[in-house]
């Protein structure tokens, strides 16, 4: 009987979790970037954003947040993927029955699964050497869920999907890490979103990021801040609505370019 | 059963193009066919198209002419085969440096889960011989240990047709006489065997038939015995006479002897007779003598 494919899928996600956990270095990084990131601009900028009485370290946890998704899933599997490639780890997978959404699914395990840990190791310094404050709602905590989820998806299925644009492992990183900086910058990770000139912030709308930072801000900041994003509100079904068509996007162009090898 | 084909391949051809150095025919309009259950050798220099010839077989490459069959189906188009297809096959890489964080152990476990019906995994770790290495990460293997974890992974999956491209490049003596046993054992459990070496010693001790290949032609398909008319090639007599070399072949060489020797009635001078070697057909076969 032809095994299943969302149950090899898990199955290798298990195992993608056990190499990623094998790698110290990588480990290390992934947990740890976005942890030093936020105390690097909790400590340059003091005070707060406008009259809001939202710390600047408060506002950048969600983009800390939101551009650690992009991290792990885009750029890591972007760049992975390729040196896969060299490696001859997708050219072996090719020669067995696996079916390649077996090995999307695994990846999506894996990203989703570096994640959580990730946000946890982040939330709790946070709290622990920022005071930062944490939602207080139950509906907040659900939306703060759903948007790791969806985020982590949208992520890693158009990490995949670029991950047949560069051409070997070697020259990955120089291709797919200017994209991910610049959109962090465009997309309000680094600065106040509603502060950038409104062409950036227009350009920025096309892409996931805006709206995954957006989001979370929706959860980590007052509810009262709303009134300062740029749109006047939290627009989170438009988040909904932006992260789902990027998902399902990424699915489709991750089926169609998706490379087992480079030939 | 004995009769039937496990590939059939009629006029295959592929050819590279590239703006640095133009064409290049890589295979050029090559015949062979592997019969279910034999173990069927492609014998050639490196740079001969043998990888090229298996990689279209195995499904990896696409090809410019010909006609390619593998268990019945034509791997470039699958279809919805695919999955029924590699179910079936299994495929020995010809390098490989993946899942270095993992164990073996770990590895050909989580393999059997991509097919129907896989053999048992332990029972295939102890066949290539990694018991002992069984909880090791492949990062610590020697590089004949990994192929045979790579031949592990390629029989996983119980196939019923292996193809295996230069299994043994790079192995001690010891090891590789360890591999033609291990390849032995799973032809004697019914298992179609296509491998390409450029080793002409591993294709006398292994295979039921070798096809020789040399600038992506085959030149000769025959039994390792009779590779280049060596069963018939004639033997070289040469010897002093009249101020010069002398030289004439025969397939009666013992009569030839006798006959010079009653000539010169006792010692024939500088009296050599030489049969060639089967290193001495094929290198002549491959253009290299």
């Amino acid at each position: 009987m032809k095994p299943n494919v969302l149950k090899v899928g898990l199955l290798r996600g298990g195992l993608e979790i056990k190499q990623f956990m094998r790698q110290r270095e990588s480990v290390v990084f992934t947990l740890l970037f976005p942890v030093i990131l936020l105390f690097i601009f909790g400590s340059v900028f003091k005070g707060e954003v406008g009259p809001s009485g939202v710390t600047f370290s408060q506002y950048f946890l969600a983009g800390m947040i939101a551009s650690g998704l992009v991290n792990t899933g885009f750029q890591q599997l972007a760049i992975m993927i390729p040196i896969e490639r060299d490696f001859g780890t997708l050219k072996r997978l090719r020669g067995t029955p696996i079916s390649p959404v077996s090995y999307f699914i695994g990846k999506m395990i894996m990203v989703f699964a570096a994640m959580t840990v990730q946000i946890i190791a982040l939330l709790i310094f946070g709290v622990a050497f920022f005071g930062l404050n944490m939602p207080t709602t139950f509906d907040k905590w659900l939306r703060f869920a759903w948007l790791i989820l969806l985020g982590s998806i949208c992520s890693a299925i158009l990490g995949i999907a670029f991950s047949a644009v560069p051409k070997n492992g070697r020259g990955a990183s120089a291709v797919v890490s200017p994209i991910v900086i610049i959109l962090q910058f465009f997309s309000g990770v680094f600065f106040v979103f509603s502060d950038l000139p409104s062409w950036m912030q227009q350009f920025a709308a096309l892409f996931p990021l805006k709206w995954l930072t957006q989001g979370m801000r929706s959860v980590f900041l007052p509810e009262g801040f709303a009134t300062q994003e740029v749109a006047g509100n939290w627009e989170v079904s438009r988040i909904a609505i932006v992260l789902a068509i990027w998902a399902v996007a990424g699915t489709f162009l991750a089926l169609r370019s998706f490379k087992w090898s480079e030939k | 059963m004995a009769n039937q084909l496990a590939v059939s391949v009629q006029g295959l051809t592929k050819v590279y193009e590239s703006k640095a150095s133009g064409k290049k025919i890589a295979v050029d309009g090559i015949d062979l066919e592997v019969k279910v259950g034999e173990i069927f050798a492609i014998l050639g220099p490196n740079g001969a198209g043998k990888t090229t010839a298996v990689e279209i077989l195995e499904g990896y490459r696409d090809r410019d002419g010909g006609e390619v069959k593998v268990l019945g189906l034509d791997p470039a188009k699958l279809g919805s085969e695919s999955w029924a297809w590699r179910n079936r096959i299994g495929i020995v890489l010809q390098s490989t440096n993946d899942s270095q964080d993992l164990s073996v152990s770990e590895t050909v476990h989580h393999f059997a889960n991509y097919y129907s019906n896989p053999r048992d995994s332990e029972s295939v770790i102890h066949e290539v011989g990694l018991d002992e290495k069984a909880n090791a990460r492949i990062q610590s293997l020697s590089g004949g240990q990994r192929r045979r974890l790579d031949v592990a992974l390629g029989i996983i999956g119980n196939p019923e047709i292996l193809f295996l491209d230069e299994p043994t490049t790079g192995f001690d003596p010891e090891a590789r006489r360890a591999f033609w046993d291990l390849i032995r054992k799973l032809r004697a459990e019914g298992t179609t065997i296509l491998l390409t070496t450029h080793y002409l010693d591993e294709a006398e001790a292994l295979a039921d038939r070798v096809a020789v290949i040399v600038d992506g032609k085959i030149i000769e398909i025959s039994t390792p015995e009779n590779l280049g008319g060596r069963n018939t090639a004639k033997a070289r007599i040469n010897w002093f006479e009249n101020g010069s070399r002398q030289e004439i072949q025969s397939d009666s060489p013992t009569a030839e002897v006798a006959k010079l020797a009653s000539r010169f009635s006792g010692e024939v001078p500088e009296l050599t007779v030489i049969r060639p070697s089967l290193e001495d057909i094929y290198l002549k076969m491959i253009g290299k003598s």
